[in-house]
């Protein structure tokens, strides 16, 4: 170091941190929880691929619920309100969040869209996340419950290749079952599949078009919400 | 993470970033050459010459009450205790280290 102003050769200095990269949108997911605990909604993040029924399972849910729990939905696309469309079209609350290229929500897109929408008048506010098995399952959104659809025509191996995805599920609804008859798809071996990439697997059977298993998801939906401590039973 | 780096680098007057050490997991979701690649297109001012180094760890999965190993690809329970499995490693997205010049 030079003696007359302070000056002197750059050195190293290393600095321990133990930082999550994604923590800026774990503290947005904080926020969005804890305004679905204080608001009484049991926030569920509904993810699958492209064409695994999403969509059909929220008309389903919607239909089943009438008169047992205000539902509303959250569509996330690429492009276009459609699945929006479809849910308002059987009377749920729903808004579109289009995400561009994105191929994912995060927690801020989420708590953006909060800002417009009559979520604090809801029991149960379904996110259905970007058609995609992969970006969607590391990014918290707040939501209570993680759920993927898994469609009987897309192959019971997909959990194997997919496991990031399947590990975060709290539930599998396994969808399309009424078409078991005409495919090849064997129920044990995606089961199986589930066993090695689920911790605690939970698989539901359903079927939105027969309307098959949707009671049951519906208890279990009503289960896992009286599970979670809200401030409005 | 660069906010987080900066931020580091401002509070210790740094004048520039020698150095990161991130660690990702085997099942994170991200994968560590697209990282990288990433990275290299966020890279400038204090950044511009900063070298990445990604630690990878596999995904081990055991027995949160006797600690026993599950083997890669099995089922994620404990065949003793018959309870489910807890990831150990495998799920970490991590800034570890920065290394940085300081006059």
């Amino acid at each position: 170091m030079c003696d007359s102003c302070g000056c002197g050769d750059p050195s190293k200095v290393s600095v321990e941190v133990h930082d999550k990269i994604l923590s800026a949108n774990d503290r947005t997911a904080a926020h969005n929880r804890e305004h679905f605990v204080e608001g009484g909604v049991f926030a569920v993040n509904l993810m699958g691929s492209p064409g695994a029924g999403k969509t059909a399972v929220l008309e389903a849910t919607a239909r089943a619920l009438a008169d047992k729990g205000r539902i509303g939905v959250i569509a996330g696309d690429l492009e276009t309100e459609r699945d929006a469309d479809r849910l308002r079209a059987v009377g749920v609350p729903a808004a579109a969040i289009t995400t561009g290229s994105a191929c994912h929500l995060d927690a801020e897109m989420v708590h953006k869209s909060l800002h417009h929408f009559p979520w604090r008048e809801l029991d149960y506010l379904f996110v259905e996340n970007v058609g995609n098995l992969v970006c969607p399952a590391i990014y918290d959104l707040g939501q209570a419950v993680n759920v993927v659809a898994l469609s009987v025509t897309e192959g019971e191996d997909k959990p194997l290749k997919y496991p990031v995805m399947f590990r975060k599920a709290d539930l599998v609804l396994l969808t399309k079952v009424d078409l078991l008859p005409h495919l090849d798809f064997r129920v044990d071996a995606v089961l199986d599949a589930l066993a090695r990439t689920m911790p605690q697997p939970e698989v539901l059977q359903v079927a939105a078009r027969t309307g098959a298993g949707v009671p049951e998801w519906i208890a279990w939906l009503a289960a896992r919400r009286a599970g979670v401590k809200l401030r409005r039973p | 993470m660069v906010d987080r780096v900066e931020q580091e680098a401002r509070a210790r007057n740094a004048t520039s970033i020698s150095r990161l050490a991130v660690r990702i997991g085997a099942m994170s979701g991200v994968e560590p050459e697209l990282f990288a690649s990433a990275f290299t297109l966020c890279r400038e001012g204090m950044l511009a010459a900063t070298e990445l180094d990604i630690r990878r760890s596999e995904a081990v999965w055991a027995c949160p009450r006797c600690a026993a190993a599950i083997p890669a690809g099995g089922v994620l329970r404990c065949a003793a205790c018959g309870i489910p499995a807890k990831m150990v490693t495998g799920d970490e997205i991590l800034l570890e280290q920065i290394e940085m010049e300081v006059p």
